[in-house]
């Protein structure tokens, strides 16, 4: 494992070129190795194909690759796959069957690149709630309890850096729901850098301190999370609603409405309470079709939470009928979608200042 | 007991043939499976194909091409008396070898189907969790075709002891060192001593079956029922 | 089937038809011939397909296999078996027409090696024992065999000579074993050295007085009792114009007009 202090410093510099098949991956970019990297995109744009020449497990893959100061790939060179120092989650839980869930992490814990302690052992066993699963085969486990072993045996290898494949895509909603707060303990629990490829909206927001956004094996975008969501043009995959991520804390609780108020940097907001809230920094998602704008406050609305903004940008959506429209509400961006209809309307224009509603909101964390 | 003491030795001689030869096949032909499965190369094809020859010629031709190739003027021949090995017809060894010819694709394409089925992605895990090449092969590619070598031990076995057209042709029926049962059987047959053959085909099969049935039972045992065989 | 008569039929039909139809114009026989008369048997019949009109289908195989499948109902009308006791075991079964057995050839056997550097002039080079291995054919199942153990027997070479035994299945068998030159030595029919040309200083042919000769006895089997095509064979290989071509491949012939064997 990495010491924090150089892990802050740490980048990946990334310049390759792969094709295959009619398909193409070209990127020349340097990541940060902190927090978590989401490698954002639809299927086909390239995520997975970009993981795996990290990996060294791509053979066709031109260009070169290198940790810090350590070359991995460059022309004519090829770090195996066994020498780098990463760990790799892949998108269906890849247990040996051959091995008990013991097995599998012993075969990491044995060859890891420095000793894991008992200490260590048992708290990456605590951190994904696999101890009583020791004595078990693979086939007897469900969907996320075998990705929540595949993961801790990934981390048991003491890797630099972990690569996750889609580690849940494979699984259900309720299973992805079983493990996404597995994953925020590892992040929260600032083990090692993460690069976690995805396609599901719903992970990034939970997970990603940057993002980086991939389209037909080119890099689109890349940024901090918030901002590059918050982005009109930010390209999403298919069946993704546009929205912004808002970072705030707890401030309220109001027992006698179940309700509780989050702050962040330009308003506060009320949200409907929930059990699995928990005190510190919190994560809140906004849709864009959640968003509607009036000129007034309307005081009779039933809509909980009215906030001042102003109008930053506009675009048009392909079909013609909606608009995308950019608001500033103090120090945060939020994206609304409206009809071109009401646009006109209202005569929204680059400036404007508007009363944002906020139909709903989701706490993402 | 109805069998003779010639019968016993055929017996006997059989099952020490049928077990030598399963070993050997399993150890020679597991780097060749393995690259069969593995590879990209253009070889691989012809080399299929090879393998699969002695399934395409009947065993008596093979059994004669054999009793060529080991003869005085043969390249086998040449070799094995250049090595000061004598000749191979009508020795145990002679049969050894004729038997690895002809039970080859019976070993290879098991364990090549179990090597193949077995999909690049424990390799591809194992390699991340720092396992190189060889660490690879042992500790993920041999247990995981486990099955694909239980039936490939017992095919080559089964079908080891099974053969007799090869044996007719380079055995020279030599008691106790190339009279297997199935030429011994066949004697009896030719003989018109029917009721011999009867008991000896009879112990035969009675001591086969119980064997695979053994085997069988271990493999299960071993927890590797409720998977699909040879997967 | 009269195939002739087919007229309005399709053309395809009347192709599969010609497939499976047997001319009943001539007579149609089927015969199970000992492999080491092969080739003999089949410069046989061909003269007396010319001379008779009649088909003769003839299977090549070991005499022990012939008698197996006879006994279970193979559909053979004469059996010309490389030895007595199997055409003698299917009279006694009732499976034969009586009266209709005879020797139609006695084998000779040779001694000979396949060798430039081997000269096989005569008994010396077994007492000798200057060779490998001796191939002969198994004396439980091939008259040849049981022939060339007689010699040794006579010749008192059993012992010295057992341990370089081969034994293969058959006299072709044998013959293989010698012709590769894995066994230097061996007992063959003399027919199989004729018919491929080997020049008779090659091997020893074995004075018929060092064996028991090795009848080779022809019978009509019960399925052939109407047959004409089946009768009229057995009697054109008793005909001079066979026993021409028998003694031309290496066979000789009892003494007498072929008697019938008590």
């Amino acid at each position: 494992m990495v010491p924090e202090s150089n892990a802050d410093q740490m980048r990946i510099h990334i310049r390759l070129d792969f094709a295959e098949d009619g398909f193409s991956l070209c990127l020349d970019t340097r990541l940060p190795l902190k927090g978590v990297t989401a490698i954002f995109g639809r299927s086909g744009s390239g995520k997975t194909s970009l993981l795996r020449c990290l990996a060294g497990l791509e053979t066709r893959c031109q260009g070169s690759i290198y940790l810090g100061d350590q070359c991995w790939q460059a022309k004519g060179y090829r770090l195996p796959t066994h020498k780098r120092p990463l760990g790799y989650v892949f998108q269906e839980a890849s247990l040996f069957e051959h091995l008990s869930v013991r097995g599998n992490l012993d075969y990491a814990r044995k060859r890891a690149w420095q000793q894991v302690t008992d200490e260590e052992y048992h708290h990456i066993l605590d951190l994904m709630g696999i101890e009583p699963l020791l004595q078990r085969r693979s086939y007897q486990l469900s969907g996320g309890e075998r990705q929540r072993v595949a993961i801790a045996r990934a981390l048991l290898i003491k890797p630099s850096l972990l690569l996750m494949d889609e580690p849940l895509a494979a699984l259900d909603q309720a299973r992805k729901q079983e493990i996404l707060p597995y994953l925020e303990q590892l992040k929260a629990n600032a083990l090692l850098p993460i690069l976690y490829v995805s396609h599901a909206l719903e992970e990034v927001s939970r997970l990603a301190d940057t993002l980086l956004v991939l389209e037909s094996g080119q890099l689109k975008a890349q940024g901090a999370a918030g901002a590059l969501l918050a982005s009109l043009d930010c390209p999403l995959p298919t069946g993704e609603e546009p929205g912004v991520l808002l970072e705030g804390s707890i401030v309220e609780r109001d027992q006698q409405w179940n309700l509780v108020k989050i702050a962040f940097d330009g308003g506060e907001l009320w949200l409907s309470q929930s059990e699995s809230w928990h005190s510190g920094p919190m994560r809140v998602r906004i849709l864009a079709r959640d968003v509607s704008l009036t000129l007034a406050e309307h005081q009779d609305s039933s809509i909980l939470n009215r906030l001042p903004g102003v109008v930053r940008a506009l675009q048009k959506e392909s079909d013609g009928a909606m608009i995308l429209v950019r608001l500033s509400v103090g120090n945060t961006a939020l994206l609304a979608r409206i009809s071109r209809r009401s646009a006109v309307h209202l005569g929204l224009c680059e400036g404007k200042s508007v009363w944002v509603q906020i139909k709903s909101a989701a706490l993402v964390r | 007991m109805l069998l003779t003491d010639q019968d016993w030795q055929a017996i006997r001689l059989t099952l020490h043939l049928a077990s030598v030869v399963t070993l050997l096949l399993l150890l020679m032909v597991t780097p060749l499976a393995w690259w069969l499965a593995q590879t990209q190369s253009r070889l691989k094809a012809p080399v299929s194909a090879l393998v699969a020859m002695p399934l395409v010629l009947p065993p008596t031709v093979i059994g004669f091409y054999l009793l060529i190739a080991m003869g005085p003027d043969g390249w086998l021949g040449q070799v094995t008396q250049a090595l000061g090995l004598g000749l191979l017809p009508f020795t145990f060894e002679g049969l050894v070898v004729a038997s690895l010819v002809y039970s080859l694709p019976f070993v290879v394409q098991p364990i090549q189907n179990a090597f193949e089925s077995m999909g690049q992605r424990p390799l591809e895990v194992a390699a991340t969790l720092r396992a190189g090449p060889w660490d690879r092969f042992f500790t993920i590619a041999l247990p995981q075709a486990r099955r694909g070598f239980f039936s490939a031990a017992v095919l080559g076995f089964a079908h080891t002891i099974g053969e007799f057209g090869v044996v007719l042709m380079i055995g020279g029926n030599i008691a106790g060192e190339t009279r297997v049962v199935s030429v011994q059987l066949y004697d009896h047959v030719e003989a018109l001593q029917y009721e011999q053959a009867h008991w000896l085909a009879g112990v035969m099969l009675v001591l086969c079956f119980t064997l695979l049935l053994g085997l069988s039972l271990v493999q299960k045992r071993a927890g590797w029922s409720g998977m699909k065989y040879g997967a | 089937m009269p195939v002739t008569n087919l007229l309005p039929l399709p053309r395809l039909a009347a192709l599969i038809l010609l497939l499976f139809a047997r001319p009943l114009l001539a007579g149609q026989t089927q015969v199970a011939v000992a492999a080491n008369f092969s080739q003999t048997m089949q410069r046989i019949v061909e003269d007396f397909q010319q001379q008779s009109g009649h088909r003769v289908g003839l299977s090549f195989g070991s005499s022990g296999k012939f008698y197996a499948q006879i006994r279970q109902g193979a559909p053979f009308e004469v059996l010309l078996s490389a030895d007595s006791e199997k055409p003698a075991a299917l009279e006694k079964a009732g499976l034969t027409v009586n009266g209709q057995r005879f020797t139609y050839a006695m084998g000779t056997l040779a001694l000979w090696s396949a060798l430039d550097n081997i000269s096989v002039q005569g008994a010396d080079i077994l007492s000798g024992g200057d060779f490998n291995r001796l191939a002969l054919a198994n004396p439980r199942l091939a008259p040849y065999g049981l022939a060339a153990m007689q010699v040794l027997d006579t010749l008192k070479l059993t012992q010295l000579t057992r341990h370089k035994w081969v034994l293969g299945e058959n006299i072709g068998q044998t013959y293989q074993f010698v012709a590769t030159g894995n066994a230097e030595l061996g007992f063959v029919a003399l027919s199989q050295l004729l018919a491929r040309n080997i020049p008779s200083d090659q091997y020893w042919q074995i004075p018929a007085t060092l064996h028991q000769p090795i009848r080779q006895d022809a019978v009509l089997l019960s399925t052939g009792r109407n047959n004409p095509a089946a009768i009229q064979l057995l009697a054109f290989l008793q005909g001079e114009k066979a026993r021409r071509t028998i003694r031309e491949h290496g066979y000789t012939l009892p003494p007498e007009k072929p008697a019938v064997q008590p």
